[in-house]
């Protein structure tokens, strides 16, 4: 079966979104969603679909499997800004970070993480250069 | 409101230390504080310990240990500025009057390897997004962007605090390392190599606080504890040690060691241009360069320029970390900012050998990490 690594971060259609909030006093968006706006403390943010790109603002890869984690290694982690002026903390689907550039159009993707204990297709969401995609 | 010097500071080494327990180590560093203060049982009349994975009421078992009990015993967790944190709480309490003389200590065995925090959600691992050292690769990428910082930058730094670090008795590593090795060594996550990356770790440190008035006929110059501040992250900053998921698209977001060290100078009535000597979170050799624009030792994007000018090498106008920093002496999280302050008060007595910063009179400790927390100290002779 096909699980999400996490429910209620991300949605798994074609395509697929990531699923922020966005505060009617503020205007600010959030990733993940919040219950409480963290740049104004209003409570009831709206829930919304964030864009699917964005452009790259930085990147690196990790190359020894960190605590707690049973994905392949070495994997590409990076930082893009979205449309909605906000940074998101995301894997990146290429672990070369010489593969990549500063600005770079980045695209929303939905990727396998592992297997786990149960048989389950664990997966996560990940950006991945919109040349590649 | 009254004024707070340091009496006495003690120090068990940082490093690797098989078979002797948190306990242990928290037990040599604050004897030897309290007998530098000449201060005995009933001379204290309350104890901050900073730990953050000591584990329930280490500072109880350490001074259960000394038969020193009675006083309220707080541990502190501020993660790595917990021993900043029971620095401030205790500066406080001495300057409202509340106490008089007040035991500060930090004790710490880490576990081995990528520190794995409960700070994070089990999906965030599992998601390979809970891998510390790639947030602190990214904030280092961001550096190289903003800064002009490069590789050979980074590993100048290493080469630097190491060599600071080879005449520290308290230190991990006391041996030098050129710039060929340090970029020799395996990519951890770009740009950092291993040995740009400081090594968890294990010891203690403690620090005797009292009433200015009160400091005893010791032969010891009374260091002045001139600001002591913690602060925590304002929300926005998408690399800040708060590690959020997001942030703004904002970079005017003032990061939380800007704040303390905003606050701590203006405690003490002092600004960066009045220091002589820095002890400065260099978690990694990014993070060095990152503290001296936070703290105000250069104009943001000046930190390459500061490093290149040779001034915080020591025999430079403001020599920083010269006991080798973290990169040297490895980081038990609890135990870390008090051995900064141990430093400084050394410096500052003149009592550091051919680790001396000559002439220092005024002292900066910085540290900063998960929370997020940033706790700066300003001291002064």
């Amino acid at each position: 079966m096909r699980v999400m690594v996490k429910e209620g971060l991300f949605t798994d259609g074609a395509p697929p979104a990531l699923l922020g909030s966005r505060c009617d006093a503020c205007g600010a968006h959030h990733f993940p969603r919040h219950d409480t706006c963290p740049y104004c403390s209003t409570e009831d943010p709206v829930p919304v679909e964030l864009s699917r790109t964005g452009e790259l603002w930085s990147w690196t890869a990790v190359t020894a499997p960190p605590p707690g984690y049973a994905g392949e290694t070495p994997y590409g982690v990076g930082v893009v800004e979205l449309p909605e002026g906000i940074r998101v903390i995301s894997r990146l689907t290429e672990s070369d970070p010489a593969q990549l550039s500063l600005g770079c159009p980045m695209e929303l993707q939905v990727v396998p993480l592992h297997t786990d204990a149960d048989g389950n297709d664990v997966i996560t969401f990940a950006f991945a250069p919109r040349s590649a995609s | 409101m009254k004024r707070v010097v340091i009496t006495g500071v003690g120090m068990h080494p940082f490093g690797r230390f098989e078979g002797v327990s948190t306990t242990d180590m928290g037990v040599q560093a604050v004897r030897a504080a309290l007998k530098q203060a000449e201060v005995g049982r009933g001379g204290f009349q309350a104890a901050f310990c900073g730990t953050a994975y000591g584990g329930v009421a280490t500072g109880h078992k350490v001074l259960s240990r000394l038969g020193m009990t009675g006083m309220p015993i707080v541990d502190v967790e501020a993660g790595c500025a917990s021993g900043g944190a029971a620095l401030m709480l205790a500066a406080g309490a001495i300057r409202a009057g509340q106490y008089d003389t007040v035991l500060v200590f930090g004790t710490e065995k880490m576990p081995k390897g990528i520190i794995r925090s409960t700070f994070f959600e089990p999906w965030q691992e599992e998601a390979g997004l809970a891998a510390t050292p790639a947030f602190f690769g990214l904030r280092a990428h961001r550096l190289s962007i903003n800064s002009g910082v490069t590789k050979a930058h980074l590993a100048q730094v290493v080469v630097k605090n190491r060599r600071h670090g080879s005449s520290n008795p308290d230190a991990m590593y006391q041996k030098e390392i050129s710039a060929e090795e340090v970029l020799a060594s395996r990519v951890v996550c770009e740009p950092l190599h291993l040995f740009m990356l400081c090594s968890p770790n294990e010891g203690a440190a403690a620090v005797v606080l009292t009433r200015d008035d009160l400091a005893g006929p010791s032969g010891l110059v009374p260091i002045n504890l001139a600001g002591a501040v913690l602060r925590s992250h304002l929300p926005g900053a998408v690399l800040s040690e708060s590690t959020p998921l997001s942030g703004l698209v904002d970079d005017s977001v003032p990061s939380p060691s800007t704040l303390a060290a905003t606050a701590a100078f203006a405690e003490a009535g002092l600004g960066p241009d009045d220091l002589d000597v820095v002890e400065c979170q260099d978690t990694d050799a990014a993070r060095e360069l990152l503290s001296y624009e936070e703290l105000g030792l250069c104009e943001p994007g000046g930190s390459a320029a500061l490093l290149e000018s040779g001034a915080t090498a020591m025999g430079g106008r403001l020599p920083v970390n010269p006991s080798g920093g973290l990169l040297s002496k490895g980081e038990p999280l609890g135990a870390s900012a008090l051995g900064q302050v141990v430093e400084l008060v050394r410096q500052l007595r003149g009592e550091c050998g051919a680790r001396q910063v000559d002439g220092a009179r005024v002292a900066l400790s910085h540290t900063v990490g998960r929370g997020a927390n940033a706790g700066v100290v300003v001291l002064t002779r």
